[in-house]
């Protein structure tokens, strides 16, 4: 089976993030970038089904330079080639923009199946993989956990809401997006790491892609949110804190 | 063009709490733009849920029915009404954001050249509409341009829907033509995941682990601050993913919806996935390192600071103030 995978490189969860003079994104100066979560379990259902049924697991990226490490991360784990998208100002593009990208790069490929997390963790848009399968009139499912290959195709474990699953059949190729925690990710092994220096990494650039992303949908300014409640921070040492939440809890709040 | 559609969405027959907030936006959209609002219902046999839709106040329900949309797939979805609004030429439609708009809503608008604005949170003046970026750290104000619809879904919980006028509204039928081969995904029935042995949504006190816990060992520590409060033990997707606890004590859209008294969470940033399952909350208080943190935006009382030094401090607390 021949497996692409969509991955995006988004910043870490932890990393501070402060909103750029102009105010339509984030300053990305001093920012630490990561692998986008459901991406890596993406990335690790692909691995997987390639060990069970072999194969070749492509990843593929587009945004600046920068990605190029995340990709390597990804060959590290043991993608076996990634196909970079050089695209200085991916944030300016909207869902559909990006998925005609990828959509360009991916068509000459004429994979089996394309993974793709869920949603990314900046722009928590959850369109890609949706759209790419539209784009290449492919069938498609959503908010995967698990993916068995069948004879005629796949039978994959799709999350519904309050616990709720399904399980849905589709022929191949097809599109799935990968909703985190279905699978163990696993960690580059030092070989793995080794390895990745002479994988084959394509550089594709936007501009040359003949993909029209002129953006339907604006981002036109960020902000940080307005809070919805008045919060009562208690401070002082962790012991003060406690004493002074349980007294609120019992005497204003009521609930103890 | 022809106003405003809001695509309504069935939970055990009757309209989903979400779909009346989806009528409630828009509504609201409709004030700013002065545009009619209509509502759109899929299915094999609508006849029931038009009948509670109609009883709003909008212009018109369309009753969109075909054999091929009694179990919903995306191909059938968005077969069906990519047909109606090429009649219809809608300015905006709105959906709920449920899993099954995520799972097509995408696609249709690509496939009318447009891109959806996706759970959003308020629309202003413009019309600009809010959604969350970077885990709800930052609020992102959206517009669209260009001519062709305006997709956009609602957030569960982002409007009320008993704001959600009554009025009455004329019934109309339409009948997309869809072909068997066109369905391309076969979904079974939904099914149960792990037992449910452990009723959170009943829950009056409940302390909530998220992934600020850091170890599997430190659960216990939680464990014993649920104890002395006679409180149950829930947690964030990532800590049921990772196996620390069993996934029937999830708290959020995937996991149980919950409405104590007291909800009290430990080490969670507040991922809007959780944040939906514990709105119900009378009191929330939140401790979390990361002043930050979105959950800070809707606790009652907080405290900044290391889990492994404020909880032990919490559970000394507690057991002074019961003596």
């Amino acid at each position: 089976m021949k497996i692409i995978v969509a991955i995006k490189q988004v910043p870490e969860r932890d990393a501070q993030i402060r909103i750029d003079a102009a105010g339509k994104w984030i300053d990305d100066s001093g920012l630490q970038y990561a692998l986008n979560e459901s991406d890596a379990h993406a990335l690790e259902e692909a691995l997987q089904l390639k060990e069970k049924h072999g194969g070749e697991v492509i990843v593929l990226s587009a945004g600046p330079e920068r990605v190029g490490s995340t990709l390597r991360e990804a060959l590290a784990k043991g993608a076996d080639r990634g196909i970079h998208i050089d695209c200085a100002d991916l944030n300016k593009l909207d869902a559909l923009g990006v998925a005609r990208l990828l959509a360009v790069a991916i068509k000459p490929e004429a994979p089996d199946l394309i993974l793709a997390g869920l949603q990314s963790d900046d722009l928590g848009q959850g369109q890609t993989g949706v759209i790419l399968a539209e784009l290449l009139s492919l069938p498609h499912s959503s908010l995967i956990l698990h993916v068995d290959k069948t004879e005629t195709g796949l039978t994959v474990k799709r999350e519904l809401e309050e616990g709720w699953f399904q399980l849905i059949e589709l022929p191949t190729p097809a599109v799935l997006t990968i909703q985190s925690g279905g699978n163990k990710l696993r960690y580059a092994t030092l070989m793995g790491i080794k390895r990745a220096k002479t994988k084959e990494v394509r550089l594709l650039h936007a501009t040359e892609l003949a993909a029209d992303s002129s953006p339907v949908v604006i981002l036109e300014h960020v902000a940080l949110p307005q809070k919805q409640k008045f919060t009562q921070m208690l401070t002082g040492t962790p012991k003060d804190a406690a004493i002074a939440l349980v007294e609120k809890l019992k005497f204003e709040a009521r609930v103890l | 063009m022809s106003g405003i559609w809001v695509v309504i969405e069935d939970r055990d027959g009757r309209v989903s709490r979400i779909s009346w907030e989806a009528v409630a936006a828009g509504q609201k959209l409709a004030a700013l733009t002065g545009l009619s609002v209509h509502a759109a219902i899929l299915g094999a046999h609508t006849e029931l849920l038009t009948a509670e839709v109609a009883a709003k106040a909008l212009s018109q329900v369309v009753r969109i029915e075909h054999p091929l949309l009694d179990s919903y797939t995306a191909d059938g979805f968005t077969l069906a009404l990519q047909q109606f609004f090429a009649a219809e030429k809608p300015d905006y439609v709105l959906f709920p954001h449920t899993y099954q708009v995520r799972d097509y809503a995408p696609k249709l608008a690509a496939r009318l050249g447009q891109t959806l604005i996706g759970d959003i949170t308020a629309i202003n003046d413009g019309p600009l509409f809010t959604r969350q970026l970077m885990q709800g750290r930052l609020s992102g104000s959206y517009r669209h341009s260009g001519n062709g619809p305006c997709f956009v879904s609602v957030q569960a919980g982002a409007f009320r829907a008993d704001a959600a006028q009554p009025g009455t509204a004329a019934i109309s039928l339409f009948s997309p033509s869809i072909e068997p081969s066109q369905i391309r995904t076969r979904p079974s029935e939904r099914f149960r995941g792990a037992a449910q042995t452990v009723d959170l949504g009943s829950a009056q006190l409940i302390v909530g682990v998220g992934r600020g816990i850091k170890d599997p060992a430190n659960i216990p520590l939680a464990q014993e601050l649920a104890t002395a409060l006679g409180a149950e033990l829930g947690a964030s997707r990532p800590i049921c993913d990772n196996g620390w606890l069993p996934a029937e004590r999830q708290i959020g859209s995937s996991g149980q919806a919950i409405a104590p008294k007291l909800y009290l969470a430990l080490g969670i940033s507040g991922a809007i996935q959780h944040l939906v399952g514990i709105k119900g909350s009378q009191y929330i208080v939140a401790v979390n390192k990361d002043p930050g943190a979105p959950i800070f935006e809707v606790a009652d009382y907080g405290i900044v600071g290391d889990l492994m030094e404020v909880v032990p401090a919490l559970i000394e607390a507690v057991k002074a103030s019961r003596q």
